[in-house]
């Protein structure tokens, strides 16, 4: 199942924040959207996912999600939105009780879903008991039960330290050579978009517009921390960035 | 700078501020309360008209237990309590919750409560008893609209505070309306609920002797105000001692509860 964002504009009361966003994301890529704080990039994907509606401007799915599939558009979120009063595996049976997965079904999707995000051992366990990076696993695993046909992740790691943050890349890179899926992934980590995405988006400053749109050829399990070409394609992506960044930065928020 | 002898040591200055619950103090300074008043009652300093000796309050109350009278009083009282309160915080769970969901509920409903909430029940008790009788019934409806305001005002403020991005991840998995507030929005107000139970139930102590004021023949509210008007201070304080046990109780059992249900809290 594809996505097609068509000339997306935004604005709260008269004040523009996004104006003529056109993409399409392509099924079995992860797409990474780049841009400097406040240009709205968190809403792109809130738009995407449908929990938050555009001024004008439309986004189609292209195609029928997977057969299996509970929740086509499913999120990751940046402080992980886990329930603190379940368990590790309450938190992954909560999005199966509404589609009626009880008992030894629910049971085989979750015994499934933690073991491929390592968490098996912590079936028990409560949320406040779980460091920051097994807590983004939750939520993965979370996410993967209900075997999305698109997975919008708003800053997933941005929460978490730097060398939590390596481990869970490359957890992501492991999960997705196993089994491609396709993602939106926003972030303000340049290191990450290069890392993980297929296709880097970079946004303007508000109002948020596209820049420029880079693909990275290389294949995800070839990439490693600290890559020249990879730093290279980084370095320019910053150059992207740079100005937009210090303009963004020196505005008074008034919102 | 090797030599330690030579510096001065930094000054602790970190500590304080952080509370914790000693489990004997409490106890200890009633003790200490009991014995100051049976030491001055003893002494003669305290009159016995001014307060009545705790010896003789603990034979009275030895008393009222040998006789039988004493569950005679409490059991009409308790069922009182737990019913009025039952009603009234269930009642008052709900319509928090609805003012805590509806914009329409909420606009009509908040400044309704803010109108009750002042207003001392034991005021309506002739209204009720037209309404619901000299029986059981105003007994049960005084306690209930007691606790009933708090319980509101406690549930939606609650509600209130319930993490708004695990509302958006519950709508982000499709999760339905009613799994949304079962398994998210009370769950998360739950500790807010739990607070303001304490409230209203010490409330719905106080309204039980008030309720008690009118046509009950037994009751705890029944003995201490018979004993009130004829001045037999003994009696009163056995009678107030009862009411207070059972707000220590009730604080216990909340206290009991909530460490059961949120133990998920750090």
């Amino acid at each position: 199942m594809d996505i097609r964002l068509s000339s997306i504009s935004h604005s709260y009361d008269d004040f523009e924040v996004m104006r003529d966003v056109s993409l399409d994301i392509p099924s079995g890529q992860i797409v990474c959207i780049v841009g400097p704080s406040g240009c709205g990039k968190s809403t792109l994907l809130r738009f995407i996912g449908g929990l938050e509606r555009p001024k004008s401007g439309q986004i189609v799915q292209l195609g029928d999600p997977p057969e299996n599939c509970l929740n086509p558009l499913t999120y990751i979120f940046q402080d992980f939105a886990l329930l603190p009063w379940r368990s590790v595996s309450g938190n992954v049976s909560l999005v199966l009780e509404d589609h009626g997965i009880k008992g030894a079904a629910a049971r085989r999707i979750i015994d499934d879903v933690l073991a491929r995000t390592k968490l098996s051992d912590f079936a028990h366990a409560l949320p406040k008991q779980l460091s920051g990076g097994m807590k983004q696993r939750v939520a993965i695993a979370r996410a993967l039960a209900v075997n999305p046909a698109v997975m919008l992740m708003d800053e997933p790691l941005s929460a978490l330290d730097s060398q939590t943050r390596e481990l869970l890349m490359d957890d992501l890179v492991d999960l997705w050579t196993r089994q491609p899926f396709t993602a939106v992934y926003v972030t303000h980590n340049l290191a990450e978009a290069v890392r993980l995405g297929h296709r880097v988006v970079v946004l303007s400053r508000r109002p948020g517009q596209i820049r420029e749109i880079v693909d990275i050829d290389k294949p995800l399990n070839a990439r490693e921390f600290g890559d020249a070409d990879l730093d290279a394609q980084q370095k320019h992506l910053w150059q992207l960035m740079r100005d937009e960044a210090r303009a963004a930065d020196a505005e008074l928020i008034n919102v | 700078m090797s030599d330690a002898s030579a510096g001065k040591a930094v000054v602790f200055r970190g500590g304080g501020f952080a509370p914790k619950s000693r489990r004997w103090v409490g106890f200890a300074v009633f003790v200490a309360l009991i014995l100051f008043a049976e030491w001055g009652t003893r002494s003669g300093w305290i009159s016995a008209l001014t307060l009545p000796k705790p010896s003789d309050v603990l034979a009275t109350f030895r008393e009222l237990y040998e006789s039988g009278l004493l569950f005679k009083h409490l059991g009409p009282s308790l069922s009182r309590l737990a019913v009025g309160a039952a009603i009234g915080a269930s009642i008052g769970v709900s319509v928090g919750v609805l003012i805590g969901l509806f914009s329409y509920v909420r606009s009509g409903l908040v400044p309704v409560v803010a109108a009750i909430f002042p207003i001392p029940k034991i005021a309506l008790l002739p209204l009720f008893v037209i309404w619901f009788g000299i029986g059981e019934g105003s007994k049960y409806a005084l306690i209930a609209f007691g606790t009933f305001t708090p319980t509101v005002v406690a549930t939606y403020g609650a509600v209130d505070n319930v993490d708004r991005t695990l509302i958006r991840m519950g709508q982000s998995f499709g999760l339905s309306w009613w799994s949304i507030v079962r398994k998210i929005v009370l769950p998360g107000a739950m500790p807010g609920i739990l607070s303001g139970l304490r409230i209203s139930l010490a409330i719905a102590i106080i309204l039980l002797v008030a309720a008690e004021m009118l046509g009950a023949e037994y009751g705890i509210g029944a003995y201490i105000l018979e004993a009130g008007s004829l001045y037999d201070l003994e009696r009163l304080f056995a009678g107030v001692v009862i009411l207070s046990l059972l707000g220590v109780i009730v604080s216990a059992l909340i206290g009991l509860i909530e460490r059961r249900v949120l133990g998920w809290r750090t």
